[in-house]
């Protein structure tokens, strides 16, 4: 089976300095299977044309695969419908949409927003931004010991203040699952919207909005097999309504006067000017190619490989694993770590030499490095092409890591 | 590009124990160094006096090869005017970014020829460079 996958992935039989490549930073960004590539160069060398526009064949054809990628987004996600669908660039581009378009116009001086300590920065610097300009004060759900949210900080701070709350669904440093479905009941019971950044989450689980009930849910396409620059806003149909647009341009519009401009229904309020329509031609290919594997393959090939590289890690004295306390059920294949004595980039040099792909520093999260104490880490993050035998690699190379900076074992 | 030219043996030893590590009382001049993108932090202390590096000293973290290159740095400019030590910072910059590859004029950067390899390994330039650009900013700054 894993091989079966691995073929599929041109990447991964390429060389990185000298050595076959281990690729474990798919936190970052995943490699593309040739489906995906295919797709893009069917897009462009067979149907490219301006969608919406034209009254010609090519044009429509175009408009199809568009509003194919959106209708096939919105079943994987289990949007009730297509129009929940918003296309951005990436999940930053989605989670700015929120922030501008609702929390700007819906969030007042003296109200809460609620975030985690354990965001990712986008979704994080633009709900400061929104809370400096209106006046609102931003608050933290912080950790417990095992590096899960305080159900105690959950209960102080999700009050009748709270107007809106944004967390992530997979911590992209502890790789922990949030258990939403308590947090965005309260939240709702407390008249707060709740924003889920999906970026961890939507590549490695079935994800469903509707029985999640959250009221935003984004996404960035590349890190789930896309191509990078698509991304996916889902946003509750009644509330995506009221919201004024974000951009403003081209195909967002109704009527444009000299002085007066109406907009557009959902979802092209929210798409302005021309959109990538080979990205979503790349999504599209994505879902189809996951769905194939099927999200129970895809959780358990990456909790066997978790489960094969902690033990191993563990044996190490000099490794410190950070966010792997908790029981097992909610931990995803994200293990973060520092090497005693050593920085993280030196790490990660090291292991580029043995050609080992991870990621070294802050990972776009440094509160919470600041919360937990740390400057920064090293991540190994894993997906379903991933082997036992990269994870041998990876351990291998680690053993060596302490000697180049001549640190005794 | 091997490890071994990169972590040399001089460079592991500033990294493990840099004899520049230190809070420096009386500095005439503090800045601080910061790569965002990795988190390497730096404040450099110096004291100038009679248009000369008296001393100079760091604190902060950061990676083996911005703690070595800021140690190494640090022994270089001991003693030299400012702008002797400003030649060598824009001079160690040109290194690393291969603006200068002429081994005679690279000559007077001494111990800190060790981090020539970094230039092969542009992940890590910046972390090499931290320090030296620190340094030019704050005796720019004591110029003034």
């Amino acid at each position: 089976m894993a091989d079966a996958i691995q073929k599929d992935f041109p990447l991964l039989h390429h060389t990185m300095n000298g050595k076959h490549i281990v690729y474990l930073d798919n936190g970052a960004t995943t490699q593309k299977p040739d489906q995906v590539i295919r797709s893009i160069c069917d897009y462009y060398g067979g149907c490219n044309a301006n969608p919406h526009r034209g009254a010609y064949a090519l044009s429509v054809e175009a408009t199809e695969i568009y509003e194919n990628a959106r209708r096939r987004t919105a079943a994987f996600i289990k949007a009730k419908r297509p129009e929940e669908i918003i296309f951005t660039k990436n999940a930053t581009e989605a989670l700015n949409l929120v922030a501008y378009s609702y929390g700007f116009h819906n969030i007042k001086k003296g109200d809460e927003i609620l975030i985690t300590i354990s965001e990712h920065h986008s979704n994080l610097v633009p709900w400061q931004a929104i809370a400096k300009h209106v006046g609102a004060k931003l608050q933290y759900i912080y950790l417990q010991e095992d590096g899960n949210l305080s159900e105690e900080d959950i209960k102080k701070k999700l009050t009748e203040r709270t107007k809106l709350v944004a967390v992530t669904q997979v911590s992209n440093v502890l790789g922990l699952k949030n258990d939403l479905k308590p947090i965005i009941e309260r939240a709702h019971k407390m008249g707060a919207v709740v924003v889920v950044d999906g970026s961890q989450s939507v590549a490695h689980m079935a994800v469903n909005v509707t029985e999640l009930d959250c009221d935003f849910f984004a996404f960035s396409g590349h890190k789930m097999l896309s191509p990078m620059g698509i991304g996916v806003l889902y946003g509750r149909y009644e509330i995506l309504d009221r919201m004024p647009p974000f951009l403003m341009g081209g195909d967002m519009i109704e009527y444009v006067q000299e002085q007066d401009t109406t907009f557009a229904e959902l979802p092209a309020k929210f798409e302005a000017g021309t959109q990538n329509v080979g990205g979503a031609a790349g999504l599209t290919a994505a879902i189809d190619y996951l769905e194939k594997v099927s999200f129970d393959r895809v959780e358990e090939i990456e909790k066997e490989l978790v489960d094969y590289a902690l033990p191993k890690l563990k044996e190490l004295p000099y490794v410190e694993l950070i966010g792997c306390d908790s029981k097992r059920h909610n931990k995803t294949g994200i293990i973060a770590f520092n090497i005693k004595d050593v920085h993280p980039h030196d790490v990660a040099s090291i292991l580029d030499a043995e050609g080992v792909a991870i990621r070294a520093g802050h990972h776009c999260a440094q509160p919470l490095h600041r919360y937990l104490g740390l400057n920064a880490s090293c991540r190994a993050s894993f997906y379903l092409y991933n082997t036992k035998e990269d994870i041998d690699r990876w351990i291998e190379a680690l053993k060596k890591v302490r000697g180049v900076l001549g640190f005794g074992a | 590009m091997a490890l071994e030219d990169i972590y040399t043996e001089l460079i592991g030893e500033h990294s493990r124990n840099p004899e520049h590590k230190h809070a420096l009382e009386g500095a005439t001049c503090t800045l601080k160094g910061h790569n965002p993108s990795c988190g390497d932090e730096i404040t450099l202390q110096i004291i100038v006096k009679d248009g000369k590096v008296a001393d100079a000293a760091f604190t902060g973290v950061g990676c083996a090869i911005s703690q070595a290159s800021t140690d190494i740095m640090i022994d270089l400019i001991k003693g030299k005017t400012v702008e002797e030590a400003k030649t060598l910072a824009h001079k160690f910059i040109g290194m690393i970014k291969r603006e200068i590859t002429d081994e005679a004029e690279l000559e007077d950067l001494d111990d800190a020829l060790a981090l020539q390899n970094v230039s092969n390994m542009p992940a890590r330039v910046k972390c090499a460079v931290l320090a030296w650009h620190t340094l030019d900013d704050a005796l720019s700054d004591t110029k003034k």
